[in-house]
């Protein structure tokens, strides 16, 4: 069931790549309709799932693969990993809607997407640290082509040095990973395995290197500071879809391997370097608030922003390594995955919106705009509920996310309060963005931005509904997440 | 089952809202219809709940639930809440209220959200429900204000107020992480029984979110442009909800504020001095809102320093009692606004006669505003009063001066609106808007309604109903106001109206600006933190990023060295090398030619000579052998003798 789910998107792109007669039409139409069966497909699984015992997995698959170096295709999806799945399929699914008027190369940019998205299932479903690896990489490589083919503006020299960038960290972390493997007894790539054992407990200094090489890796991916600056020219640069799926799926790869690899099986090391973990997160949230707010960029503007709300994922993470006890601790680890799922969501949908205002004029220069809220109705209304929801507005996912961040965070580690500014910051830069496109008189390219298509409705309001409702109705979602944050304190506290 | 009324309660205006909002303009002709049934329904409801006393919970996150509850606190001021947000609906969808907020979809839809948000903030039980309600309330304040988007100015007033309520609200994102690690849980409930430290980081912070909310000091001037919304707006946010809710947290958590110490005494102080600071900043406005605004700051004081001295009852009936009282002067200004299309006090003159219904129904409000007997205000806030001489005199003493203050506002505007016409008055007029010159009879109804409960709610500080909400909200008996006391404050009262009728009031300079802390803030935070953000900015794209791109030449640069490197040094080696190596066996091939083989050849011949030379004693001759090994003996004997 999972190969199924991982590896039907990859399918469908070779037969897409491999048979040039296929109209546009029907290119555009089936990547729609894998990418809704796919999405089914995790709809079953979810109802399917019952939380399995601690350190158990879910649709667990298992076959011999590379035997001598103790890597296996090793598959299974658990709390931490079934959410993401869930959001991959979702923003894919978006994303396929989105494009069905693109007439650059749909074909070919479908099979690539439908790639990426195998790289991307694949990556949250993975057990083995080979196969995590395999997929980290060729997701890179999936995004490199997408922002080099299908961006706009200095798109080459983006897409090189996301490329170079995030490539750079993928080696830091496969040193990392070897790290791993070596110190472990029998050796072994396998994360289940690895989780369980802890190689590198009572060896502070191996610990601490290996956990500088994946930290590093992961920081590169996530991105935190100082390692975002290859994210405002990708996303800048990047096609509309290319910049949902980056910022909506790509950058929780790097979050996600925090829970799923370095806290873990790097508990010891974890611990002895929360502090600077919490450090970089609290640098993170205000710094990549601050340099948000002072864009006029719009895409730059959302990019940053996706640093200061990354920041905060890495700033719960953080805080729980620090000693402590009570339910804070769960609360901030539920509270970073629910951000990851949330920030997936409402990024996702911004960078669409950006995309129809870049579609339509030409340009994502805020001062270029203005009393939109007239001239595109629709536009102007998805817009703010997107901001609202981005700002953490209650009654939206981010709300449920960052409330949990900053209890269990504050409740762990009360200094964590100085990230709070950010969730400030955040506000007013949206809001200043609302009245400078929607408000007010209007600009020389808002005669350009015709309202928004029902494509484009279908489009991105999903994205916001689910949002929404996991803003209203946190629960399904949070009685996914809860148990497996459990575990991860465990795991962490051992 | 009862919970089933709550969820009801806050539902029904929450799902229509969300709707009429994003439905667009074909909702438009739906919009009153729905609007006024549905806050018809919830107040309906939320009296019935008052009574019934429902509860409702729903698992939300972890380790706090989504919990409401009516209890005798909420039961007082829920159906007041519900009644203000119809009668304001009702003012709103009147003609020529009407004209002000168009699209009516959206607005209909705003307010009834922004009802459902109120409704939950005076029913939460846990942290987590107020602060979901809490901010929300903020952003639907910000969609309101700035409702009339097309105009810059009404945009950045929500803006304001929005930035700068969430600043507060920071405080309860705090008291929850405390109150997750006091180990209390998120209930309100429990929250004073935290241990100390944990118990007086949560009252802080919840103190912080409250003064925002209720635009005390230092936070008012939000209050202030606020203005820029339409009136209803004003009457139902500024008056009887967002603003009193702030009023209302203190109340509620009084028990937290009373144990923690520091915070009961913050929050008295803090009261009285916003009652008497903005109640001079309102004596020196010449705009009616602007007024009512720095009034509205100024009376949530005494709510304020109601709940920090532990007057609960009194500070509960202040706060309905004013939500009447200002919301009929607030949609008595706007019905003005819209008629004469100006908000002056100076413009205003004789409004009052030219309407003489709206007149009366304004006086009324101004003169319970004043503490005049029998109205309202004058009994609420003697109330409170009389519990805060018991705890200070010196905070009696400011709180009574605020009271005259606050007579000396609500005369001048009472006086104002009465005064006969001047000549010209015309002139003056549509400074604002295009003002219609009529009134109808939907949007009297409203004021005749709030101005009357504007008269009556003195009630709730007054024996025998007085009585009733002392025992039901008060933890410890505290004084009461003494009859003398009523009668004396009334007379004072009195007095400063005349005074202000009979001689020109008072306008401090020095408050007019709202004591520029509108200025203050932009000096002290938003230019600091937009100054390090464009700094942070530069630093990002020319130094970090820059940073990158060095690095990246950098390790080009050294590709390309190593490449010269490659070319100049290694190939140059390899073909020196090579070029060695050919030298190297052409010499060998040399040394091979004329060396090796000569020396070869040498030995050779060498060899023969010495093999002819060794041939030449082989004569064959017998003699000659002999010979030789004589020879031979001799020098071997020679050998022994010479080595022995």
């Amino acid at each position: 069931m999972l190969s199924l789910v991982v590896f039907l998107p990859l399918f469908a792109a070779v037969v897409l790549a491999a048979f040039p007669k296929i109209p546009d039409r029907t290119a555009r139409w089936a990547w729609v309709l894998i990418t809704a069966i796919d999405a089914a497909l995790v709809g079953v699984m979810w109802l399917g799932y019952r939380t399995p015992a601690a350190g158990q997995l879910g649709y667990e698959e298992q076959v011999k693969w590379i035997p001598n170096v103790g890597s296996s295709y090793h598959v299974g999806v658990d709390g931490l990993s079934l959410p993401l799945l869930a959001l991959t399929v979702v923003v894919f699914l978006a994303c396929a809607v989105y494009a069905l008027k693109e007439d650059q190369r749909p074909r070919i940019q479908a099979a690539l997407f439908l790639f990426l998205q195998t790289s991307c299932l694949g990556l949250f479903a993975a057990q083995d640290l080979i196969l995590f690896f395999l997929f980290f990489d060729l997701s890179i490589v999936g995004m490199y082509f997408v922002i080099a083919g299908w961006g706009h503006g200095n798109a080459a020299r983006s897409a090189l040095k996301f490329f170079l960038y995030t490539f750079l960290g993928s080696l830091a972390l496969l040193l990392g990973f070897i790290g791993l493997y070596l110190y472990a007894e029998p050796h072994t790539f396998d994360m289940v395995e690895l989780a369980a054992s802890a190689p590198l407990d009572g060896n502070p200094m191996a610990g601490g290197w290996v956990l500088g090489a994946i930290l590093l890796g992961l920081a590169i991916k996530t991105p935190t500071f100082p390692f975002h600056t290859w994210l405002p020219p990708a996303h800048t640069d990047a096609p509309a879809i290319g910049s949902a799926v980056l910022a909506g799926i790509l950058l929780k790869m790097g979050t996600y391997g925090f829970v799923r690899i370095a806290m873990p099986m790097l508990p010891e090391a974890w611990r002895a370097w929360s502090w600077l973990i919490i450090a970089i997160g609290i640098i993170s949230v205000l710094y990549g608030a601050l340099v948000a707010l002072a864009q006029t960029d719009l895409k730059r503007m959302i990019a940053y922003t996706s640093v200061n709300h990354m920041g905060y994922v890495v700033l719960a993470v953080g805080a729980v390594g620090v000693a402590g006890s009570g339910p804070a601790r769960e609360v901030a680890v539920t509270g970073a995955l629910t951000q990851m799922v949330s920030h997936g969501l409402i990024t996702a949908a911004l960078f669409l919106l950006a995309g129809v205002l870049h579609e339509r004029a030409g340009t994502y220069d805020m001062g270029s705009y203005g009393g939109l809220a007239g001239q595109a109705p629709k536009f102007a209304a998805l817009f703010a509920v997107g901001a609202f929801a981005s700002l953490g507005l209650p009654g939206f996912s981010g709300f449920i996310a960052e409330f949990q961040i900053f209890a269990g965070s504050i409740g762990t580690v009360p200094l964590t309060a100085l990230a709070l500014p950010g969730i400030l910051i955040t506000a007013a830069l949206f809001l200043l963005a609302l009245q400078r496109l929607l408000t007010g008189s209007a600009g020389k390219k808002t005669h350009a931005v015709t309202d928004l298509t029902t494509r484009e409705l279908f489009s991105v309001g999903p994205l916001l509904l689910l949002a929404l409702l996991i803003g209203v109705f946190p629960r399904p979602l949070l009685d996914l997440i809860e148990p497996a944050a459990s575990t991860v304190v465990v795991l962490l506290g051992r | 089952m009862s919970g089933i009324v709550l969820w009801f309660l806050i539902g029904l205006p929450a799902f229509s809202g969300t709707v009429l909002c994003m439905g667009g303009r074909r909702l438009d002709r739906a919009a009153i219809p729905v609007s006024l049934g549905v806050s018809t329904v919830v107040a309906a409801l939320a009296i019935g709940a008052a009574f019934s006393r429902p509860t409702a919970t729903m698992p939300f996150v972890q380790g706090a639930a989504f919990g409401l509850t009516v209890d005798a606190l909420s039961a007082v001021v829920l159906p007041a809440v519900a009644s203000v947000a119809l009668v304001v609906l009702v003012f709103a969808s009147a003609e020529g209220a009407a004209r002000e907020i168009s699209p009516p979809a959206r607005f209909h839809g705003f307010m009834l959200l922004f009802t459902a948000a109120v409704l939950i903030t005076v029913t939460a039980t846990t942290l987590v429900t107020l602060l979901f309600a809490w901010e929300l309330m903020g952003a639907m304040s910000y969609a309101l204000i700035g409702f009339r988007w097309s105009e810059q100015q009404r945009v950045s007033g929500g803006l304001t107020a929005f930035l700068v309520t969430r600043s507060a609200d920071l405080g309860l994102y705090a008291a929850a992480g405390a109150a997750l690690a006091a180990g209390t849980g998120m209930e309100l409930t429990a929250l004073p029984d935290a241990p100390p430290g944990w118990r007086d980081l949560i009252a802080a912070g919840i103190l912080i979110a409250a003064l925002g909310k209720a635009a005390q000091l230092p936070f008012s001037f939000w209050l202030s442009r606020a203005m820029e919304g339409p009136s209803p707006v004003s009457a139902l946010l500024h008056s009887a909800a967002m603003v009193a809710m702030g009023g209302y947290l203190l109340l509620r958590t009084e028990q937290l504020l009373e144990v923690t110490g520091g915070a009961a005494h913050a929050a008295a102080w803090t009261g009285a001095l916003t009652a008497l600071v903005l109640g001079a900043v309102a004596l020196a406005q010449r705009d009616l809102k602007q007024l009512l605004a720095a009034s509205t700051a100024a009376q949530l004081g005494f709510v304020v320093l109601a709940a920090g001295v532990g007057a609960i009852a009194g500070g509960t009936a202040h706060l309905v009692a004013h939500a009447a009282t200002k919301a009929a002067l607030f949609l008595a200004a706007g019905a003005w606004l819209t008629a004469l299309g100006t908000k002056q006090l100076g413009a205003l003159r004789g409004a009052g006669r030219r309407w003489p219904l709206v007149g009366v129904t304004f006086a009324v409000a101004a003169l319970s505003l004043a503490g005049v007997a029998p109205l309202s205000l004058w009994a609420t806030k003697d109330a409170v009063l009389v519990v805060a001489l018991e705890e200070s005199l010196a905070l009696y003493g400011v709180g009574l001066a605020a009271a005259l203050v606050s007579a000396a506002y609500a005369g001048k505007i009472l006086i104002m609106v009465w005064r006969p016409m001047a000549a010209g008055a015309e002139d003056q007029y549509d400074t604002e808007e295009h003002g219609t010159r009529h009134i109808g009879r939907w949007e009297k109804a409203p004021l005749v309604v709030l101005a009357m409960a504007a008269a009556v709610l003195g009630a709730l500080a007054l024996p025998p109903v007085g009585d009733l909400l002392r025992s039901a909200l008060n933890r410890e008996p505290v004084p009461e106001s003494g009859w003398i006391e009523l009668a004396v404050s009334t007379v004072l009262a009195a007095v400063v109206i005349v005074l202000v009728a009979r001689f020109r009031t008072p306008e401090p300079r020095w408050a007019s600006d709202w004591l520029g802390l509108e200025r203050a803030a932009h000096l002290l935070m938003v230019r600091p933190v937009v100054g390090l953000a464009g700094l942070l900015a530069r630093f990002d794209d020319h130094i970090l990023d820059r940073g990158v791109w060095a690095s990246a030449k950098l390790t080009q640069a050294a590709a390309k060295r190593t490449a010269r490197v490659d070319d100049a040094v290694l190939d140059t080696a390899v073909d020196r090398i090579s070029t060695a190596g050919l030298r190297a066996a052409d010499v060998s091939a040399r040394a091979d030619a004329g060396g090796v083989d000569a020396a070869v050849e040498a030995t050779a011949r060498a060899a023969r000579r010495f093999g002819s030379l060794a041939r030449r004693p082989q004569t064959g001759q017998l003699h000659h052998y002999y010979a030789q090994a004589v020879v031979v003996l001799t020098a071997a004997v020679v050998l022994l003798l010479l080595v022995r």
